[in-house]
């Protein structure tokens, strides 16, 4: 099990070594989340378009390990954009990953851009 | 700087600490703890949720990284070994040493376990760290593969009961052993421990007392325990509860002064026998005492800090060692000295043997004071009696009002919180008083709840004094004459009955226009389930047109479950169904591979679909004649029904009939909170229609309609609304009763605990519904025809549209499913695995 979280670490965009084409923006709902597969990793990525922004992060719930976080419900807690997972609604910033209820929880994040409507998250590996 | 070193990093340790940062002359020490378990300090008092929901960080009384932020060096996993009083100095068990100017003891206990014969075989724990919660966890999954299940608990105290419930929470076969005549031989008398016992074996958990355990018995692994009488008890698993050891042996072996029967001996100021040696906590022996409890421990570390940093806080003589128990399903609760009989005294006591309700308070001989009392099977008074017992408060004219509710007049007997003196304690574990929750709130410097609990940190021990925190907040902010707002979330400073109004009187379309017109940010987990329930109750719009605003379940309309698969109930009207869609929903649980149940609602639970296997599932059914049974909505789930008059000799009427039509009719409605019915066809009640937010029952004259009731966490019996209703007159009634409901509740909220709110309880409702007294009941039949004209299945709208299918994949960029998916066999079936 620590093996599968320990797949994910957050990337900040300067470091991207490889920019990962995932899908047309339109496949992604608006002002919500879907989740894609790149290797081995399963990445949750949202479209928030209230702030004209995408976030990606991984889908990994850090709680009880499950397969989740996309297909939880964004928003945000004074500002700072966030996903509340649908198992037990913890919510995680999708700035910086850090879990928004005051607990020791952590989930990565991956930068994210749209070039010709096409939407790429950014790897190291 | 000063250096203080902390010797046990539990919860008194901790609390030391805490008090320790938030003091004006923290900057003149540095701090380092010492603590022999790996973790961080934990919430040991809610130990039992750790095999429930609570993982260990949540257990966490503050992370790691507060001790940094906070400049304390904390070292877990480094028991000391050694204390040099004349050097100042502890010796770790690595034979490092580290001085000290101050040093405090916070060792705490370790559980007692008596010198049993065979009390070293496998299969024997004791119940206090969360290792030990780990190790009876591993224990009782390998006996059920073993098809083991016996459990046996030592002790029928506090703990004892508590560490019961838990081994039954995991599915063990429970029983507690107790060598007194009676359970909580330390806080119940006789009736009170008969009436637990009542209570108690109801749950499942097998009681025995008088017993005296002499042996036990088994080959490696234990399997029984011998008593004293001869007799012989089988278990798989012990639980030793039998009581506490101050873990004094550090102070011992380094010459501290400890008392006879254990614990390091202390003053009122906390110094032990050596200078500059504190112990507090349950390792710290006081007026001759150890105190099993957190509140006197963090009462201690209080009083520590203050003598530390130069100030002059001591204990107070008397120790109050008030307590209730946390079991769920079981109340009980006693305070004071609840046994006390002499002359000067007399016992009030009020037994309901059928209820399982048994209450006894101590009282004066002139009836002035109230000196202590026992509560079991209902302890809801629990927290006005102590307050009234600790502050020494005047008693009513009739003391038996206490426990039995002032009869005739509107008044209750406790009076308001307001009549508190403001050093009454509100919160014990955490010593905060009426005081320190209203001073903030007048001053300004809190303006809600929030920010009342964060700064005082009241109810956030045990929990107990919640609603009196509530009640003292709300009733502060009335008399400063501000208003107490619910407001629904950050994102709007509306309660849901303004927003539900502001939507409909603007015609607002969407959570984007509703979040833009009237609320700030972009909305939360909180507001957007709120706004989504709304416009279905106003549109009757399904999940299928707003899907990211609705909440986890009815976004992919179905109920996710642990393992982050989905499970389906198709409607079945009424639990009637023809073998042919009986044998459909077979045929597609066979080809899917979904375990199969029947649910309490009378119909039929397929789960383990994975996400996109959802809609080609509900194509089969639907093209069967299914349709969505929305059990993943807070919405009308379904109404019971039991056979009535079409076979059963002594029906009235054709209730299954009648549930059919009335489910049919309000199906997909959704509502703030679930929605359940029953119609029972006589008062037999074999539908349990009263246990429902609307139940019906046939009579000779027609039906009577209950309205407000329910199951689940907080049951509630349904109240007659009116009677001899003909079939019309009923749906009428019930149209109305339900908008209502619908336009004003809050979210999340039950008919039930509305009815309870509501200005005026049931009569007032009988008014709207029946008399019409607010004028509304015609807007009201409208407003439910309108829903009820616009009903569409939410499942064959979704499968009939390919943009609405689109969100059933699990990768956008690929077709397969999720890979992390794995399940166990069970009983010819697969359940998934389990958490870790
Ligand atoms: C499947 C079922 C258990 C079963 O195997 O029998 C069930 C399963 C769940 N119940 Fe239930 N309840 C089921 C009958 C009941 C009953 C019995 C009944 O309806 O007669 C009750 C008590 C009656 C009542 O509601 O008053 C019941 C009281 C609850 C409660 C407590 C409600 C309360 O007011 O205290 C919850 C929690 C909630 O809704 O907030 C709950 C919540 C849940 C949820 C939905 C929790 C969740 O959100 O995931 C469970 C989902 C499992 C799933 O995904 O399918 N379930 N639940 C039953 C489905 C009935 C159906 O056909 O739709
Ligand atoms: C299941 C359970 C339920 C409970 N429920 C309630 C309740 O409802 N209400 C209530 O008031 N109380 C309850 N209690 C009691 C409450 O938990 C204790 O009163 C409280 O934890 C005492 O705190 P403490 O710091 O003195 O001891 P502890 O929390 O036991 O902490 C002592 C710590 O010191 C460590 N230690 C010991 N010796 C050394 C050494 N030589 N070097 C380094 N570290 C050392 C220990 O490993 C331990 O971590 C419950 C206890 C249990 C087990
Ligand atoms: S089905 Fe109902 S009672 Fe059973 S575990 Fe789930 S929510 Fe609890
Ligand atoms: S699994 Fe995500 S919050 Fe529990």
């Amino acid at each position: 099990m620590q093996e599968l979280l320990a797949q994910y670490q957050s990337v900040a965009a300067p470091e991207v070594i490889k920019w990962v084409n995932v899908g047309k923006a339109i496949d992604f709902p608006e002002n919500g989340g879907a989740c894609i597969k790149y290797k081995n990793k399963q990445i949750a990525v949202f479209n928030f378009t209230r702030e004209s922004h995408w976030y990606a992060c991984q889908n990994l719930c850090p709680h009880k390990l499950e397969m989740v976080l996309s297909r939880g419900m964004i928003g945000d807690k004074e500002g700072i954009p966030k996903v509340a997972c649908p198992m037990h609604k913890k919510t995680f910033s999708l700035k910086d990953g850090n879990n928004l209820n005051g607990e020791d929880y952590k989930i990565a994040v991956y930068p994210v851009k749209i070039e010709s409507e096409n939407v790429y998250i950014g790897f190291i590996d | 700087m000063r250096k203080i070193v902390v010797v046990g990093n539990g919860m008194v340790g901790y609390k030391f600490c805490e008090k320790l940062m938030a003091s004006p002359d923290r900057e003149n020490f540095q701090v380092q703890v010492f603590g022999e378990e790996p973790s961080p300090a934990y919430d040991r008092v809610h130990l039992s949720e750790y095999f429930s929901e609570k993982g260990k960080n949540e257990l966490l009384l503050a992370p790691r990284s507060w001790y940094e932020d906070n400049g304390i060096e904390l070292r877990t996993s480094s028991l000391i070994s050694e204390i040099n009083t004349e050097k100042k100095e502890v010796v770790t068990y690595k034979g490092e040493k580290v001085s000290y100017e101050y040093l405090v003891i916070a060792t705490g206990s370790s559980a007692f376990v008596p010198p049993i014969k065979g009390s070293e075989k496998t299969g024997v724990f004791v119940y206090r760290t969360t290792e030990d919660l780990d190790a009876i966890k591993t224990y009782a999954k390998k006996l059920q593969k073993k098809y083991k299940s016996k459990a046996t608990v030592l002790g029928g105290g506090l703990l004892g009961l508590e560490a019961a419930n838990a081994a039954k929470e995991l599915g063990l076969e429970t029983s507690v052993v107790e060598f007194a005549p009676r359970l909580m031989p330390r806080q119940l008398d006789e009736a009170g421990s008969n009436t637990l016992i009542g209570k108690i074996e109801s749950l499942g958990i097998k009681i025995l007392t008088n017993k005296a355990t002499s042996k036990i018995s088994g080959e490696e692994e234990i399997d029984a325990l011998t008593f004293s009488d001869g007799s012989r008890h089988e278990t798989d698993m012990l639980i030793i509860s039998a009581g506490i050891r101050p873990r004094d042996e550090l102070a011992k072996s380094s010459g501290l002064k400890t008392g006879e029967r254990g614990g390091i001996f202390v003053n009122n100021k906390m110094e032990t026998s050596a200078k500059d040696v504190y112990a507090i906590g349950e390792a710290a022996l006081y007026n001759n005492a150890i105190y099993g409890l957190v509140a006197p421990g963090y009462n201690m570390a209080e009083v520590a800090v203050s003598q530390i940093c130069g100030g002059d806080k001591t204990m107070a003589a008397h120790i109050d060692m008030s307590t209730q128990l946390k079991l769920i399903g079981t109340d009980v609760a006693s305070f004071g000295d609840p046994f006390i009989e002499n002359e000067e005294i007399s016992a009030i006591t009020y037994e309901n043997k059928q209820s399982g309700i048994y209450k006894r308070i101590n009282v004066s001989r002139d009836g002035k004071k109230l000196l202590g009392g026992i509560l079991v099977g209902d302890a809801s008074d629990y927290q006005n009696l102590f307050q009234i017992y600790i502050n020494g408060m005047k008693l009513p004219e009739n003391p038996e009002d206490l426990i039995l509710g002032s009869r005739g007049g509107e008044n209750t007997a406790m009076g308001s919180v307001t009549d508190l003196p403001d050093t009454a304690q509100i919160c014990s574990c955490e010593a905060i008083s009426k005081g320190d929750i209203c001073k903030p709130l007048e001053s300004g410097e809190c303006c809600s709840m929030d920010d009342v609990v964060t700064k005082t940190k009241a109810s956030t021990g045990c929990g107990g004094c919640k609603p009196m925190v509530t009640d003292l907040f709300n009733a502060t902010m009335k008399s400063l004459g501000k208003e107490v707002k619910e407001v629904i979330c950050e994102h709007f400073d509306f309660n849901r009955q303004e927003i539900f109004d502001l939507v409909k009187i603007n015609k607002v379309q969407d959570f984007d226009e509703a979040l833009n017109l009237f609320g700030k940010g972009h909305g939360c987990e909180k507001c957007k389930p709120v706004l989504a329930s709304i416009f279905a109750s106003i549109t009757m719009e399904t999940a299928n047109k707003q899907v990211t605003i609705q909440d986890s379940n009815d976004k992919f309309l179905a109920n996710i479950q642990r393992n982050g698969t989905y499970s389906i109930v198709p409607r079945i009207p009424g639990g009637e169904i023809t073998p042919d869609k009986l044998m459909t929903i077979g045929a597609v649980a066979k080809k899917f591979d979904l375990y199969t149940k029947i649910t309490g609602g009378q119909r039929i639970d397929l789960f383990g679909a994975e996400l996109h296997q959802l809609p080609e599932i509900w194509k089969e059914l639907i093209d069967a004649g299914f349709e969505s049974g929305h059990a993943y909505g807070k919405s009308l789930r379904t109404v019971k029904s039991c056979v009535g008059s079409t076979w059963c000799r002594f029906g009235m009427h054709e209730s299954v009939s009648f549930a059919i039509q009335i489910e049919e009719r309000y199906r997909g409605l959704r509502s703030p909170h679930k929605l359940k019915g029953g119609v029972s066809g006589c008062i037999r009640e074999c539908a349990e229609a009263r246990g429902k937010d609307f139940g019906i029952i046939a009579v000779e004259s027609g039906w009577n309609l209950y309205v407000c009731g329910n199951g689940g966490a907080t049951p509630k019996h349904a109240i007659l609304l009116a009677e001899g209703l003909d079939d019309e007159t009923t749906i009428k009634y019930l149209d109305r009763f339900l908008m209502y409901y619908i336009r004003t509740a809050a979210p999340l909220m039950r008919t039930a605990p509305w009815l309870e709110k509501l200005d005026g309880g049931i009569e007032h409702l009988k008014k709207v519904v029946i008399e019409d007294s607010l004028g509304i009941a015609e807007d009201l039949e409208k407003e439910m025809q309108g829903l009820i004209t616009n009903y569409e299945c939410e499942w064959k709208q979704a499968i009939e549209d390919p943009e609405m299918m689109k969100r059933f994949k699990h990768f956008v960029n690929s077709d397969e499913g999720d890979d992390n998916i794995s399940y166990v066999p069970l009983r010819d079936q697969k359940m998934p695995r389990a958490w870790t």
